[in-house]
């Protein structure tokens, strides 16, 4: 990997330790980066081959290769695999490590040990809840969103999974406060909060939400280990308790945690658009202002999850209204890309094009989160398919194709060399075509009455569950050629060099491979962040 | 540490604290036996602030902290109990 690295004082040259231990004890952000890229992407691997199963599976009606209760317990897998070992740890623990102290002149995080003990939380924390897959009942069944009072009776490993839960709670609460406290206090002289890189804001916000939203899962599910080891009947109508007050906890929570997935992608996006389209970023402050809002906003609207529960018809008409309201902040930045856009010099590369499609994918995801925040219609399509063909596009069509983004923007800047550009735009196309057949039929599905999560289905849904299956193998064939192409290219390819990109932020300004202490001397910051101008850019 | 301001409380006050909050748990138990709906889980979720506040402010000693401190603690108070308020335009009107 060394070889990779071509500047001497390189960080890849650290020589402090050797071998494993050099990255597993390395408190240098730039390694931590690296190491939570590497354990995320190799989850969210994992979790494209369990998606794939379970597409097989779901290929046509009735028994094709598992039983139910396998079904149950892979769906689980694929979503606790997604969502607590990927996507929430993804782009903080990834490019918020790698990019953001540098992007703010920093030579590293405020608390480099607290970092690295963020990475070892994580992984402990995915090592249990793993585990829970080979011990006591079994792998769980119970879906990621682990609700009562299903969760509490299942003979299932519940236990362990929602401890590994847990503990990777910790890991995002330490990387918030972290990432806060560096924003606030490691700044370089001329790095005002109007010259914050947009990437940088949007972690900042998230960073909030970490620290704000998390305590309340991490709480919520040691109340379902206190429900199945002590019997507590906290969740138990029959004791005095209330199963809804679960749903409470569990979206006060995990509503505001689908923020913390996609406002660093939305920060990652407003940097590289402006860069491939040659143009300062379109509304700076409102960009910057909405990331908040968002944050803000997103945090009051848990309730939308809980439509069709029995929740009271005042508490429906409250959330239905604030989910709208979340819309703004998300359509202000919608904007403000494609304002960016026109009249720019268009550099249709792999980041761009990834950056692109993410536009798109997420409005698609976006508007028919309306539909579901609309108390009305989403009486007709609340657990079917269509929510999972949403969910979808807003996370993997938004967070996880700026993941693929970010991977081409950022990844050869930290590696010194770069990956072939025309292998990276078939694998880009061939993932865009895929993801529209799969996720686009489970839409239709859903509005056509197909619930989700179950294992067969009727014989008039049977040509588009079909349809969704092939889309699966072309998204599959794209993730894999993607990752093939930009594997080789950064251990092998083209040396990258300088700032071929043009970028005007500050990671762009120290030499490739950045070096260990990030800058020789502490920068001065006297222009924007998209300033391409006075960065001397083109 | 050094360098950082200490401030001693007297075992006077410390004392008047606890009394405080042994008579607030009263207050909690009491609560429970009124017939109040939806209220009652209101008047316990009032009764734990006044215990949170009084240990938070004598035993954590943030009545001597300065501004920011009290910003943060204000912030993380605020958005617990927009959290808990807003999960009452469910319980109290199911």
């Amino acid at each position: 990997m060394d070889k990779a690295a071509t500047a001497q004082n390189s960080f890849w040259n650290d020589t402090g330790r050797s071998g494993l231990t050099a990255w597993i004890f390395s408190t240098d952000h730039k390694r931590i980066g690296l190491l939570y890229l590497y354990s995320t992407t190799g989850f969210f691997l994992a979790g494209v081959i369990l998606g794939l199963i379970l597409r097989i599976e779901l290929m046509a009606p009735g028994r094709t290769i598992m039983d139910p209760r396998t079904y149950n317990a892979l769906f689980t897998l694929h979503g606790v695999t997604m969502i607590f070992l990927f996507i929430l740890p993804g782009f903080p623990g990834a490019f918020g490590n790698l990019v953001m102290p540098i992007q703010i002149g920093a030579s590293d995080v405020a608390f480099p040990r607290l970092n690295l003990l963020s990475w070892w939380l994580y992984m402990a924390g995915a090592l249990i809840a793993l585990s829970s897959l080979f011990t006591g009942g079994g792998p769980p069944d119970t879906g990621w969103t682990f609700y009562v009072p299903f969760s509490t009776r299942t003979g299932t490993n519940v236990t362990l999974a929602v401890f590994g839960v847990f503990v990777i709670g910790f890991s995002a609460i330490l990387t918030g406060m972290n990432f806060i406290t560096t924003i606030h206090r490691l700044r370089a002289k001329g790095m005002t909060w109007g010259r914050l890189p947009l990437f940088t804001w949007s972690l900042y916000a998230t960073a909030w939400v970490q620290i704000l939203a998390t305590p309340i899962l991490a709480i919520t599910l040691l109340l379902v280990m206190a429900e199945r080891l002590l019997g507590t009947g906290l969740f138990d109508p029959g004791r005095g308790g209330d199963p809804l007050m679960y749903q409470h906890l569990f979206w006060i929570y995990s509503h505001p945690a689908v923020y913390i997935m996609i406002l660093p992608a939305m920060g990652a996006i407003s940097d590289i658009i402006p860069v491939f389209s040659r143009k300062p970023v379109f509304g700076y402050k409102m960009i910057a202002f909405s990331s908040v809002a968002i944050a803000a906003a997103g945090s009051l609207v848990w309730g939308h999850h809980m439509f069709t529960s029995g929740m009271s018809d005042r508490a429906v008409l409250v959330f239905s209204l604030l989910t709208f309201i979340v819309a703004i902040p998300s359509a202000i930045k919608v904007f403000n890309w494609v304002s960016t856009l026109y009249k720019g010099s268009i550099s249709l590369e792999a980041p761009m094009l990834f950056a692109l499609s993410f536009i798109l994918l997420f409005s698609i995801g976006g508007l028919a989160g309306l539909i579901l925040g609309a108390a009305a219609t989403d009486v007709h399509v609340h657990d079917t398919q269509f929510v999972v063909g949403h969910f979808h596009y807003v996370m993997f069509g938004g967070t996880g194709f700026a993941f693929f983004a970010a991977m081409h923007y950022w990844l050869p800047k930290f590696f010194g060399r770069r990956y072939r550009e025309k292998p990276a735009i078939i694998a880009w196309g061939l993932m865009f075509t895929g993801f529209n057949i799969l996720y686009f039929s489970m839409k239709i599905l859903g509005m056509r009455g197909m619930p989700r999560r179950y294992y067969d289905y009727l014989p008039e849904f049977a040509d588009l569950n079909l349809a969704a299956t092939v889309g699966s193998w072309i998204l599959a064939l794209g993730v894999a050629m993607m990752f093939v192409n930009l594997v080789s290219g950064l251990l092998r390819g083209e040396p990258f060099t300088g700032n071929p990109w043009g970028g005007a932020t500050l990671e762009w300004s120290v030499a490739t491979p950045p070096p260990t202490e990030n800058f020789a001397e502490e920068p001065v910051v006297t222009h924007g962040p998209y300033d391409f101008t006075a960065a001397g850019r083109r | 540490m050094d360098g950082q301001r200490h401030t001693i409380i007297g075992y006077g006050t410390l004392t008047a604290v606890w009394v405080a909050l042994l008579l607030l748990t009263a207050l909690t138990v009491g609560i429970t036996r009124l017939e109040l709906g939806g209220y009652r889980v209101l008047g316990a979720l009032v009764v734990a602030s006044l215990k949170g506040g009084l240990v938070i402010a004598f035993f954590m000693q943030m009545k001597s902290e300065g501004g920011l401190l009290r910003l943060f603690l204000l912030i993380a108070v605020v958005t617990l109990a927009i959290f808990i308020g807003f999960t009452f335009f469910d319980v109290l009107y199911r």
